[in-house]
């Protein structure tokens, strides 16, 4: 287990440093522009000249690449990453965000979860009958829609200032301030967050059940005259859910680590993904860059500790 | 009637000759596609949804028919200050504002900002259906613009992103899988880890951190002979970088397919016969790979659509005033309240599109994949 844990480590830092690599070939190779270039994209839309020769010497841009490079990094670490639209500091603003995005993922991962096992289930037991069409006329119409037009619409017409005044509008609101008020808030949110996932995590347990349903042991255990129930909880659904709990740990991440932006932006959640927005409209690049490295070395690490506890579940993994 | 054949002289053409005439067909020759398309023939729903996508594809290619001789206007030109005849009466396209009610659109009686009634500073008009002769058929929008005819030109630049983008990345996951299939080894390893880093970004926040670095100012590239210089508003930064983003998802799945048919016999006999590398990767191992390419380039166009109008939305894709479906829904966002159709049009859009390639993709991937025949029987 140590050596594998170890092993895991080494490979994490390796992808860590070259999430850095990438985020300043995006940034600052990829572009181009020259060195005045370059600073005028960093320092902002409406940045003075001056300003923009600060940048530019603060950067290293007048330097070799390696030293702009190492210039990046150090900034990126010593948390002096400041955006020059706001003069805000971007690590600060990113750990303001986080409470928003992480009560946002996490409630929504559980009902996408949780309905998705659900979805799968009934419409492979059912497969073929009408209940099972209907699921995935659902499931398809669900993956086809994009995830921040439903939010507009559903914002719309169910959240107050809108048609109806079923939900409150939009907002984030502290869990510690008032659990309740944060649990309404954010029902909406989670619900338009889960569809696609529900849909899509629906339609890949309907064919793993249906895959498994044929196998060797299903026969023997029915040809042993076990209850039909059992077979599907105790046989057929613990194989077919181990893809699904994979691909959770792989969404849930990638979610959590950035793909919330949409939700966040549509419900004026004030999470990290809205700042990263925000951001953008501003043509600011820093907070950009500071979230989009922060949320790589996230799914990192998340994706270290799945490991870890996989590998503690199931010892197959471990010499791989 | 043909002489009943003594058994050695019995050959397959026999039996074709005694088929044909038994029963006045011919048994031709039925290749994999051949049997592909019969099944997928027998399946309405996919081929139903196939022309669904073939005719939004012609309305949005038709984009500029439409605009010249219905509507009589184009994609970007302002109709701020114009009327419009709607049965017989002059409208204005764009109205002074007023008091709304939130809850309906229709104007307040009251003036005053209360919690049912707010003040909007210009209101388009309305959708005007068939009433004002082809004109502002889905309304206008806040400077006036023909909702409609951005729907079209919006679709034409949505549906060109989506589709070249997905060429790309297919082209690309084609060739990295091929040659980490084939060669293995360090180059193996040097593409297995090019795709699991890419894992590790999301990929929303990928296609954003790329299409906001380089909306800014374009590309900009001056290395001596090599010069390149994009835009920031050309619409190939967004198609570059969605081409790009999904490459890993595409490449791994097929990698491991080549890895596996590059142990069968028949790879071995053409290295036998002293085939080159690119002629086994290119016409011994991809012919076998296609029908996955295939299915994988119908999905691959409905998510990057998805992708292009959530990247657009977010600034960080299509630039204004260009239009596509994101740019639209962005633009309609301000206004649901008074005019929710400006963002519901380019939605439903998007949702009609996608839904009508993933059901068509589904059906494709059926239809090759003969094995799919035992999960649709249960």
């Amino acid at each position: 287990m140590a050596a594998f844990l170890i092993r895991r480590l080494i490979g994490a830092v390796l992808v860590c440093l070259a999430v850095t690599f990438i985020v300043f070939i995006i940034f600052i190779l990829v572009p181009g522009g020259g060195k005045r270039g370059t600073a005028e994209r960093i320092a902002g839309k409406n940045a003075t000249p001056e300003l923009v020769t600060s940048v530019e010497h603060k950067w290293g841009f007048d330097r070799p690449i390696y030293v702009q490079y190492a210039k990046m990094i150090q900034q990126m670490f010593s948390n002096k990453l400041v955006s020059y639209t706001s003069q805000q500091n971007v690590l600060s603003q990113i750990v303001q965000g986080m409470p928003a995005t992480f009560s946002l993922t996490i409630g929504a991962g559980i009902i996408w979860l949780s309905f998705g096992i659900l979805v799968g289930v009934i419409s492979a037991v059912t497969a073929g009958r009408l209940s099972d069409r209907v699921i995935t006329v659902l499931a398809l119409i669900g993956i086809s829609m994009p995830v921040f037009w439903l939010g507009i619409v559903t914002r719309y017409y169910l959240a107050e200032g809108g048609v109806t005044t079923l939900f409150p509008d939009g907002e984030y609101v502290g869990i510690l301030s008032n659990p309740l008020q944060w649990f309404w808030h954010l029902l909406l949110p989670w619900l338009v967050l889960a569809v696609l996932f529900i849909g899509f995590y629906g339609r890949v347990l309907r064919g793993n059940i249906l895959d498994a349903i044929n196998e060797d042991y299903v026969r023997t255990a029915k040809a042993k005259g076990l209850n039909p129930r059992r077979i599907m909880i105790k046989h057929v659904l613990r194989t077919s859910l181990i893809p699904i709990v994979t691909l959770f740990g792989l969404d849930f991440a990638g979610v959590l680590g950035g793909g919330a932006i949409l939700t966040e932006t549509v419900f004026d959640l004030h999470g990290v993904g809205q700042y990263a927005a925000q951001s953008i409209n501003n043509f600011d690049l820093p907070p950009i860059m500071g979230v989009t490295m922060y949320g790589a070395f996230f799914i990192v690490v998340f994706s270290v500790l799945v490991d870890l506890f996989y590998a503690y579940l199931d010892p197959r993994i471990r010499p791989t | 009637m043909a002489q009943p054949a003594t058994e050695s002289q019995f050959t397959l053409d026999t039996a074709a000759e005694l088929a044909a005439e038994e029963h006045g067909t011919q048994i031709r020759g039925r290749s994999p596609w051949y049997l592909a398309w019969r099944r997928l023939r027998r399946n309405k729903v996919a081929l139903a949804f196939l022309v669904l996508f073939f005719l939004v594809l012609a309305a949005c290619l038709l984009a500029p028919v439409y605009a010249d001789h219905v509507a009589h206007t184009g994609q970007n030109t302002p109709h701020v200050l114009d009327t419009v005849d709607v049965n017989g009466q002059q409208v204005s396209v764009v109205s002074n504002g007023g008091f709304l009610n939130v809850h309906t659109g229709k104007s307040c009686e009251t003036t005053g900002n209360t919690a049912d009634c707010k003040l909007f500073s210009a209101i388009p008009i309305a959708p005007q259906w068939f009433n004002a002769n082809g004109k502002f058929v889905l309304g206008a929008d806040s400077i006036g613009r023909d909702v409609a005819v951005r729907l079209l030109y919006g679709g034409r630049v949505s549906l060109q992103v989506g589709i070249i983008s997905s060429a790309i990345c297919v082209v690309l996951a084609v060739i990295l899988a091929l040659l980490a299939g084939y060669f293995g080894g360090w180059i193996d390893f040097i593409i297995t880890r090019f795709f699991d880093l890419f894992y590790a970004f999301p990929v929303v926040l990928l296609g954003i951190a790329l299409g906001a670095a380089l909306a800014i100012n374009g590309v900009h590239w001056n290395l001596g002979l090599f010069k390149l210089n994009v835009n920031g508003g050309s619409i190939w930064i967004p198609t570059a970088v969605i081409s790009y983003v999904l490459i890993p998802y595409v490449g791994r799945p097929l990698r491991g397919q080549v890895l596996s048919l590059r142990e069968k016999e028949f790879i071995e006999a053409a290295i036998a016969q002293g085939a080159s590398p690119l002629r086994i990767m290119f016409s011994e191992l991809l012919p076998n790979v296609m029908s996955s390419v295939l299915v994988f380039f119908t999905l691959i166009i409905a998510n990057n659509i998805v992708l292009e109008a959530a990247l657009s939305f977010l600034g960080a894709g299509v630039q204004p005033p260009t239009p596509s479906w994101g740019t639209l829904i962005s633009d309609g966002q301000d206004l649901i309240v008074t005019r929710p159709w400006l963002s519901l049009a380019p939605g439903i859009a998007i949702v009609l599109t996608v839904l009508s390639l993933n059901v068509f993709g589904d059906g494709l991937r059926d239809a090759l994949d003969p094995r799919a025949k035992v999960r649709v029987e249960h």
